[in-house]
């Protein structure tokens, strides 16, 4: 069970972003993606996650073992924070989702409507959904947008018991987690480089 | 000339020196037979016996007819090489026939409006040719709109070649669909190969040259259209790069 | 799946959910045709399987934007599209949600406003079997267009103009077999070609619908 990217081109709007991106992720381990905005992170992330297919390159991923999670966090406003929850668990064919409302204290919240909630603790319900799927690698796009302190303490708390049971992470993000055992990909090394302005092919660049 | 050559075409720039070389062509050949053709059909055949001088109307409705069903096609074929070797020519092609398509419908629907007036005493009726035609003219619209709404061109080609395909299939279905709905006025088709009741030989080599003008003619615009497509994309590839990189 | 469709037929009926918009929108229909034709009773008679038919189809269309529009704003399409499930079984499962929550309340509702235009003795029978045969293929049809048009700002009009020839076949069949019925004569032909094009667009248009989504999504 690895995660394995190589030699990876990634494009956005039919233009190379980043090229030649490469790395491995071992059970337990993390590893967070730095870089500039707009270099590509979101690119390279909803590519591993499968929405969009790369240019060129490999990735290497067990089937049916990762979960996504964007900007958005594809929550229902008229639905329950329970019933956002038991849906999601439902989906990924799981059952149990008290441990998720605990590590994330929804406790409190659970019969209120998630419309009704606050924007941190809507990311925090967005972030608890990880915990149903049941899947081993998460692949999360800036996961602690809007989160209080405590709330990111929580997040960190999740994601170290996530790694302690052979999980994985890979992560946009600038804030430090404090996981100490994190690895860093800095993804502005792979920029793409442009082409030549006279190389008119296939792809007009 | 084996097959693969042919696939050298899709080039973007190999397929703009071809078009350069060839749309003098096309285009010179277009001038030729429509002039001649609708010259010799509209002052050199005689007036049917029935139908009088109106039946000279053919020589533009017949044809932009066929030309709007065949740009379909056109587009549908290079749609699905579009789909299955993802050149980008092929897609931008199938962009550049649909209002070239659509015009000869529109053609076809307002010289066949004009037609039967004086045949049938009314501008229009729900024949199911006309109404098939009319359908047809709907898709085309829908189509293009689709290609215009999009902003990134790889999305656009995919979605619009997919709407090609589905709409294909729809358009047939409401052929027959038509068909059943409403028996009709309009003739049976005035070509085809093996039927007696075939149009008269004076009127049907005029007919033959006016067809092939407006093949020609299709030809050198849709030519000419991709070749404006390509260089619009290209430009748009540039931009795109531009503002990455600032 | 069976989660997800339960999902959609619950948002579908909270608040704010749409359910019960196209309902009101065939009733308004339906209303406003004899203040444009007349009200004479005779003429009615003739018209109404065909406008009860084109009323259903316009109510079906008002709703077809929800259908994917709103799962694509808040980002559930994307988790969506990265879960276990398929991408033609989320589609097949939102064309059915949408049909439960729009079609078959429309069917329902069809004999009911079939009084106010006058519909004929046996035409409720018919009336009722074309929609229930028919509002199906609409939903699936409408679900394809939904895909296509999911990623654009302003996509509610262009989906009208490209679901709308689509709608094409399913239409004249459906309503031919409702107009056949109404006037007592045989609706065997029209009623198996509507059958024909419901099962048709079920089993292959998801396909369409799913690869048009994968396309929208990246």
């Amino acid at each position: 069970m690895m995660l394995q990217v190589s030699d990876l081109t990634i494009a956005r709007g039919g233009i190379p972003v980043l090229e030649g991106v490469r790395f491995t992720l071992a059970p337990g381990q993390a590893l967070v993606v730095r870089g500039p905005n707009g270099i590509g992170k979101t690119t390279l992330l909803r590519t591993i996650a499968g929405l969009q297919p790369p240019v060129s390159g490999r990735i290497d991923v067990p089937p049916e073992s990762l979960v996504y999670a964007g900007h958005a966090d594809g929550i229902k406003a008229t639905l329950s924070v329970n019933e956002n929850l038991k849906f999601w668990a439902e989906v990924f064919g799981q059952k149990d989702y008290s441990k998720a409302i605990e590590v994330f204290n929804l406790g409190p919240l659970a019969t209120r409507p998630a419309g009704a909630l606050s924007a941190g603790q809507k990311r925090r319900l967005g972030l608890a959904r990880l915990l149903v799927t049941g899947r081993a690698i998460w692949v999360l796009d800036e996961p602690t947008v809007s989160l209080d302190t405590d709330a990111v303490a929580m997040f960190a708390h999740a994601v170290r018991g996530h790694l302690a049971t052979g999980g994985m992470a890979l992560m946009a993000t600038h804030i430090d987690l404090g996981l100490g055992e994190a690895q860093v990909l800095d993804v502005a090394a792979f920029k793409a480089k442009p082409l030549a302005d006279n190389d008119f092919d296939g792809a007009f660049l | 000339m084996n097959l693969n050559a042919f696939w050298e075409y899709a080039n973007p720039k190999k397929f703009i020196q071809t078009a350069d070389r060839l749309l003098p062509w096309f285009a010179g050949l277009a001038a030729v037979t429509l002039v001649g053709g609708l010259i010799w059909g509209f002052f050199f055949t005689p007036a049917d016996y029935r139908q009088g001088s109106t039946v000279k109307i053919i020589y533009l409705h017949v044809p932009s007819a066929l030309m709007a069903i065949n740009a379909w096609l056109m587009m549908l074929v290079t749609s699905l090489i579009w789909i299955v070797r993802r050149h980008h020519v092929s897609a931008l092609a199938a962009r550049a026939a649909a209002p070239v398509g659509m015009v000869m419908t529109l053609i076809a629907l307002v010289t066949g409006a004009i037609w039967g007036q004086p045949m049938w005493g009314t501008w229009w009726a729900w024949d199911p040719r006309l109404t098939s035609f009319l359908i047809l003219f709907l898709f085309y619209l829908g189509y293009i709109a689709l290609w215009e709404a999009i902003e990134n061109d790889d999305t656009a080609a995919d979605l619009t070649s997919i709407l090609c395909l589905v709409g294909s299939v729809f358009a047939l279905l409401s052929r027959y669909a038509v068909n059943f709905w409403n028996q009709g006025l309009h003739q049976g088709a005035s070509l085809s190969l093996d039927k007696e009741e075939n149009v008269a030989d004076v009127f049907w080599y005029p007919l033959l040259v006016c067809i092939a003008g407006f093949v020609f003619l299709f030809i050198a615009l849709v030519l000419m259209r991709t070749r404006t497509e390509i260089r619009a994309r290209r430009m748009r590839a540039l931009l795109t790069r531009e503002r990455m990189e600032a | 799946m069976i989660a997800l469709l339960l999902r959609d037929i619950r948002l579908a009926m909270r608040a704010g959910g749409g359910f019960g918009l196209g309902l009101s929108f065939f009733l308004i229909v339906v209303v406003l045709v004899p203040f444009g034709v007349g009200p004479q009773s005779a003429l009615l008679t003739v018209i109404a399987p065909g406008i009860l038919w084109l009323g259903a189809l316009l109510a079906c269309l008002l709703s077809l934007d929800r259908i994917l529009a709103l799962d694509w704003e808040d980002g559930s399409l994307d988790l969506l599209a990265t879960s276990p499930l398929p991408m033609e079984g989320i589609v097949s499962v939102k064309a059915l949600a949408h049909w439960v929550t729009t079609g078959l309340p429309l069917v329902a509702a069809a004999p009911v406003l079939g009084l106010l235009l006058n519909l004929s003795e046996p035409g409720y029978k018919w009336l009722i079997i074309s929609l229930f045969l028919g509002t199906p293929a609409l939903s699936v049809i409408g679900t394809f267009g939904a895909a296509l048009t999911v990623g654009l700002k302003r996509g509610g009009l262009l989906l009208s103009l490209l679901v709308l020839p689509l709608y094409v076949p399913t239409l004249i069949f459906g309503a031919e077999v409702a107009r056949r019925g109404a006037e007592g004569l045989d609706a065997t032909t029209p009623l198996l070609m509507l059958a024909g094009i419901t099962c048709g667009t079920i089993a292959l248009l998801p396909f369409a619908s799913a690869a048009v989504l994968r396309v929208n999504l990246r």
